[in-house]
Order: C-alpha cells, then sequence, then structure tokens
C-alpha cells in the first residue's frame, strides 16, 4: 500500500514553481509515534483519494513549541515559533490542515502574534469542507450500526469551540453515535495535555486516562473515536489498562473514514 | 427631640456606606498592584457577555439547580432592593412607607418583594442543606476548611434573618396591613400576632425595621471581608474576561523582545546595556505583583463555589491541584499585600513571602493539564489557568525548576525538533515506510 501514497513537499512544489493547495502539517506524533503514523497516513490516503494537492515540510518542519509553552518555557516556545513561521512564509503558505489540536491550537492562535498569519484547520474540520464540496465520498462500510463514542480532545472542542467536525463525520459513517457524560464543553481531559504526556503524573488516587477510558467503555461503545494523537495514546493506554483491547478499540476519525472507503 | 432617630439613622448609614467606601477603595488599590492590561478592544462582544454571563446568568444554569436557586437569590435580592430605597427614606424623613401613594403600582410591588422574599427564603435553606446535610462534595474540599466554610454559612444565615425581618416588619405594620394592599404573603404571617396589643405589634414592627436595616449595613459591609464580593465583582469581571479563543494563551511580549534581539544579525551581543537601561524583566509569576490586574480582579470575584475545581481532571484523580484553590490563595496573598500597604503608608515593604511556595506550591502547578475546564466551568469568567501558566513560566524561565522529565523534553525540543529524541532528518521517513 505505501508505494501509493504521495507525499510531495513543499520544497518540491516550490522546485515547479507551484503552490499546493494546502500545506498539511504532521507534527511530532504524525511523524515519529508508530501508532500516530497510521493516522497520518491514513489522512494522506484521505487526501490523495479526494485529489487534494497537499504538501508537507518534511524536515523542514519542526515542533510548534506547544509543550514547551505549556511547560513554562516561552523562550524555547517562541524560538521553535518563529523558525516555523519564516519556513512557512519564506514558502507563502497560507492555509494549513494538521491532524493534531495542539499544533491546531498554537498555528492559528499563537503564532499571528509572532508574524505568522494562516487559515488554519483541524483535519476533521478539512474533511467535512472535502465532503460538502462533494470531493471526498464518506460510507459506512463496516462501521455501519456500530456503537462509537466521540471523545472531545481538549485543545480542538473547549480551546476552539469545534464540537461538530468530527461528529458530523461520524454521523456519515452512520454509527450509532453515543455520547459520554463528559462531552463537548464539559468532556473530560484524556490528560496528556500542558506537557503532561510527558511527565509521570503528580501524586493522585487515579490516573486521568483511566478515569476516562472507563467513562467511555461504560457507554457501550466499540470504539473510541479519538481527533488527537495525544488522546489516542492516552485512551488506547486505558483501554490496555482495562484488558478491553479484544472489545474496544480507539481509532482516529480520519482511520475510520479510510477504513470504510477501503483505502 | 422628635428628629433623634431621624439623625441616629443617617449616621448608621453615613458610617455604614463610608466604611463600605473605604473598603473597596482599598479593593481598587490592590488590584492596581497588578499589571495594568488594556481591555478596551472588543466592547460590544464584552457587553454581550455582560448582558449575557452575568446579568442573564448563563453560565450558572449549566447546573440547574444551584443554578435555578441561585437565579431566585440574584432577582430577589435586586428587586427587593427597591424597598430598601423607601426604606433609607423613610429612615431620613421620618415618614412611613413613603411610596405608599402610589396606591395599586406600591401593592403590586410589595406583593412581588414579599413573594420574592419567601422564594429567597426557601433557596437559601436549600443552598444550607446543600451544604451542611446533603454536603455536595466540592463544598468540602480541602481548601473549604475553617473561615471559606463559614462564611458561606454567615452569608446563607444573614440571607434569612433579612428575608425574615422584612416579612415579620411587613406583617406587625398595623396601618399598612389594614391599608390591605400588596401584603400578599405578609397577611398570613399576620395571623401569628392576633393576640397580640397594637402597641406591642408596634414595637415589634419599629424592631423588625431598624434590626433589618441595620442588617443590611452590617451585611453591606462584611463583603469586603467575605468571598461574597462577586455580588458586585462579577460584572466588570466578566466584562474583562477573556475574548479570544481559551486555547490562546498569553504572548509573553518580554520574551518576544529577548527573541527579536537574538534573532536579529545587527544587534551586538557583547554590547554593555545603557546605564539608565530598566531593569530586565522578570519572566512569568512568583507574587501578586507580576500578575495582571484582570487576574487580580479574579481572585477578588471568586465566590469559592467550586464548579472549577469540581470539572479539573487532576482535581477529579487525587491531585493536589484545585482550581478554585489558585483563586483563593491569590486572593489572600493579595489582602495580606493589602495590609503590609495598609501597615506602612502604602508603601510595600518585603516580607520574604510570595504566592509562589508559601501559598501555592509546585505540585499543584505541575499538576494542570491546561485542559481550560475550569474556565469553562466558571460561572464569571474568571481564567485559574492563566495564573498557573504565569506561575510555571516563572519556575521554568527564572528558576530552571521544570521537573526532570520536562527538561528532557525541551532538550530535545531544542535539539531536535521533537519531543522526543528523534532526529529532525527522519522526520518524513513515515512516508517510505
Amino acid at each position: 500500500m505505501s508505494e501509493l501514497l504521495k507525499v510531495p513537499t513543499m520544497a518540491e512544489f516550490m522546485a515547479q514553481g507551484k503552490q499546493p493547495e494546502v500545506l498539511f502539517w504532521v507534527g511530532c506524533a504524525g511523524s515519529f509515534d508508530d501508532r500516530a503514523k497510521k493516522i497520518t497516513k491514513a489522512f494522506v490516503k484521505l487526501l490523495n483519494n479526494a485529489g487534494v494537492e497537499f504538501a508537507v515540510l518534511g524536515t523542514e518542519e519542526s515542533c510548534t513549541g506547544d509543550p514547551a509553552k505549556r511547560a513554562g518555557n516561552e523562550f524555547l516556545f517562541q524560538m521553535q515559533a518563529v523558525t516555523n513561521i519564516e519556513v512557512m512564509n519564506a514558502y507563502e503558505v497560507k492555509k494549513i490542515v494538521t491532524a493534531c489540536p495542539h499544533c491546531f491550537n498554537t498555528i492559528n492562535n499563537e503564532y499571528p502574534q509572532l508574524g505568522g498569519k494562516y487559515e488554519v484547520m483541524h483535519h476533521t474540520q478539512f474533511l467535512k469542507e472535502l465532503l460538502n464540496e462533494g470531493r471526498l465520498k464518506v460510507e459506512g462500510g463496516k462501521f455501519k450500526g456500530k456503537k462509537i463514542t466521540f471523545h472531545d480532545p481538549c485543545y480542538l472542542g473547549r480551546a476552539n469551540g469545534e464540537y461538530e467536525a468530527p461528529r458530523d463525520l461520524l454521523r456519515k459513517l452512520e454509527v450509532e453515535l453515543v455520547e459520554m457524560k463528559r462531552c463537548k464543553t464539559k468532556g473530560l481531559c484524556c490528560g496528556a495535555g500542558g506537557s503532561q504526556m510527558f511527565k509521570e503524573a503528580e501524586p493522585g488516587t487515579k490516573e486521568i486516562n483511566i478515569e476516562r477510558t472507563e467513562e467511555a467503555i461504560e457507554t457501550g461503545a466499540e470504539i473510541i473515536a479519538a481527533g488527537c494523537p495525544f488522546c489516542n495514546t492516552m485512551m488506547t493506554d486505558g483501554v490496555k489498562h482495562e484488558e478491553k483491547e479484544g472489545d474496544v478499540k480507539v481509532m482516529d476519525v480520519a482511520e475510520m473514514i479510510a477504513t470504510a472507503g477501503d483505502l | 427631640m422628635q428628629y433623634i432617630p431621624n439623625i441616629i439613622f443617617l449616621l448608621l448609614l453615613i458610617a455604614g456606606v463610608g466604611y463600605f467606601t473605604i473598603n473597596i477603595r482599598k479593593v481598587i488599590r490592590n488590584i492596581k498592584q497588578g499589571i495594568p492590561v488594556d481591555a478596551s478592544d472588543n466592547k460590544a462582544e464584552r457587553y454581550g457577555n455582560v448582558a449575557r454571563i452575568a446579568l442573564g446568568q448563563s453560565k450558572m444554569v449549566k447546573r440547574p439547580v444551584s443554578g435555578i436557586l441561585h437565579f431566585i437569590t440574584y432577582v430577589g435580592f435586586i428587586i427587593i432592593n427597591i424597598e430598601v430605597l423607601e426604606i433609607i427614606i423613610d429612615g431620613i424623613f421620618g415618614t412611613h412607607r413613603a411610596f405608599s401613594g402610589m396606591g395599586s403600582v406600591y401593592g403590586f410591588l410589595i406583593a412581588c418583594f414579599e413573594i420574592l422574599a419567601v422564594l429567597v427564603f426557601v433557596s437559601v435553606v436549600i443552598f444550607w442543606l446543600r451544604r451542611n446535610i446533603i454536603k455536595i462534595k466540592r463544598f468540602f474540599k480541602p481548601e473549604m476548611k475553617g473561615w471559606p466554610k463559614q462564611d458561606g454559612n454567615f452569608i446563607l444565615y444573614f440571607e434569612m434573618i433579612l428575608m425574615a425581618l422584612f416579612l415579620i416588619m411587613n406583617a406587625t405594620d398595623v396601618p399598612f396591613q389594614q391599608m390591605n394592599n400588596g401584603n400578599v404573603i405578609s397577611q398570613h404571617i399576620a395571623g401569628f400576632f392576633s393576640g397580640t396589643s397594637e402597641s406591642t405589634l408596634h414595637i415589634i414592627e419599629r424592631s423588625a425595621w431598624w434590626i433589618h436595616i441595620i442588617g443590611i449595613l452590617i451585611f453591606l459591609n462584611y463583603l469586603y471581608f467575605s468571598k461574597h464580593l462577586h455580588i458586585l465583582l462579577a460584572f466588570p469581571n466578566v466584562y474583562f474576561g477573556r475574548v479570544t479563543p481559551k486555547g490562546q494563551f498569553k504572548n509573553n511580549e518580554a520574551v518576544t523582545a529577548e527573541v527579536k534581539m537574538m534573532m536579529d544579525p545587527n544587534v551586538d551581543p557583547f554590547a554593555a546595556p545603557p546605564a539608565d537601561a530598566p531593569a530586565p524583566a522578570k519572566f512569568g509569576a512568583s507574587d501578586v505583583m507580576d500578575l495582571t490586574q484582570i487576574q487580580l480582579l479574579n481572585a477578588y470575584t471568586c465566590t469559592e463555589c467550586g464548579r472549577c475545581t469540581d470539572e479539573c481532571p487532576a482535581n477529579k484523580t487525587g491531585k493536589k491541584l484545585s482550581p478554585r484553590k489558585i483563586m483563593m490563595d491569590t486572593r489572600d496573598r493579595l489582602q495580606e499585600v493589602g495590609k503590609n500597604l495598609d501597615a506602612n503608608k502604602g508603601v510595600f515593604v518585603p516580607d520574604n513571602k510570595q504566592l509562589l511556595g508559601d501559598y501555592i506550591s509546585t505540585e499543584e502547578l505541575w499538576a494542570c493539564t491546561t485542559c481550560n475546564a475550569c474556565v469553562e466551568a466558571c460561572p464569571v469568567s474568571i481564567d485559574p489557568l492563566s495564573i498557573i501558566m504565569d506561575m510555571r513560566q516563572y519556575l521554568v524561565m527564572e528558576q530552571s525548576a521544570a521537573p526532570n522529565e520536562l527538561n528532557v523534553t525541551m532538550t530535545n525540543i531544542e535539539n531536535n525538533g521533537a519531543p522526543w529524541p528523534f532526529n529532525q532528518q527522519d522526520r518524513l521517513n513515515w512516508a517510505k515506510e
């Protein structure tokens, strides 16, 4: 399958004197994390399938600085930000799509003050746009009628007010969408944000991802749909902790659409 | 001699309002210890927020039970204050029910007041039950021991007593009952006093009237010493609340200046700073003076309802962090700074204490996932997360005191452009796998 993936870089586009329709910001997790790489590939398949002329920065991409900023290292964050902005401005980037809500939030909300002004979309928003334009077909396939719950990423939901794009896509998959008690504005964090992903949790009585996964499992859903590589890791670990790997899967919305379309 | 009650009333009124004014000026002075913020943008949206969130209580009713009970208390408080106007006029001029000449309008108003007084009384009793008998969890977190718990109950007792006095005062007012105009509730209470002589009734009525207005003045002055200041500060606080996406954390301009200088090839890195250069900016916050005036206003506005803490994923899973405690600590430290200013003629004398460490521990700060649940939950637009972030900045940039794993993460970002130890040159390898 992988030889079918077309992943052009911004440098290649520039060499041909062309501009892609959109820059796909892959992010660190999407580039390096084994689980998240699958999401990246699924999303690329969807882009290829819809005939989207996209490009990635490839080796010119660097961490947005989100974990540094949330850990309090504003200096490192801004150094990362101005470096990335310089690269993207040099390529005259106008529109960005990313499968990571943290990258999405940082580029969308925190880069403008440092000179990086782009139209930024989360991949679920972008896929929904493709769907509306008739470029992407979403059908139920193997997910039709299945019980699915969606876990809201904090940096997509509360941080940026986007609750419906991923849900609209799931509804298009003709699934039975069940909500957790704490969803949308009241959605419970997976425990990874604010740089917690990279450290042990402070002393407590329970891990946050366990608390959240239990809630997701209680809905009786077969699949926990996610829209963030970090939530995905946290929820996958939670499912393992509950020893439910056989019954419950954690999948990104893009992976589900790609699987349903047999891509 | 006949003017003595009027004079006593006027003196009480001046003393009550005067002392309150003195304390409110202290609140304003203390808030001004913070860094000024320009909030002159988005006026329309800000007024819209005040209308919707503060006046309309849109966030309060997200929790319907406490939301509706609070709405009744809030409407009752505002409307019954019209009655206080009549009481003040009567008190100063020695009149009796100065507005009663308005006929049916007066009757209608009094009927509203009496019904609201009963509703408020019932709501407040339910609030008391929630805090003391049902023992709702968020009122029993560690930061709610001692004074904060008592404070919550005192406010409820005040309101019960004031509402009861208002109804008793109406019920024992013989001319008012004879007028039979608007006494929808008090006529039933009057039944309890049926055997009482008119002169005794008059004494009860006068006592209730005096205790009621004195109670209001005491309650007014109690606000400054209590979490109850929210009844005034919620409105400006919502106005100054954030109008940008919650995910947008503020840009640290002092750092931007440094970064720009580093990136500018024309800057001489070895140049000595000019002799009159201001002291280099402190990165982040270790004390209340490093916070913005809006963050300090947030602290005074917090009424310790605990909805933030109740939604906090860290707190839910037994971590020490409680967003409500962050706000209470900030306020308590600011009050301490205020007392320091009072004692030293308005100049702060260092007291070897600060918000970080003496009030808020690093363990609390590092437990936050920045999920914004606390910000979303607050019915009056308080932002505890911004204080946590400012204090993390101080820990990392001024003290290099990040947890070790985060230091490793940050080193990775610095060297490889990713939080993990992968080579940036391998960033596109996934496409070939």
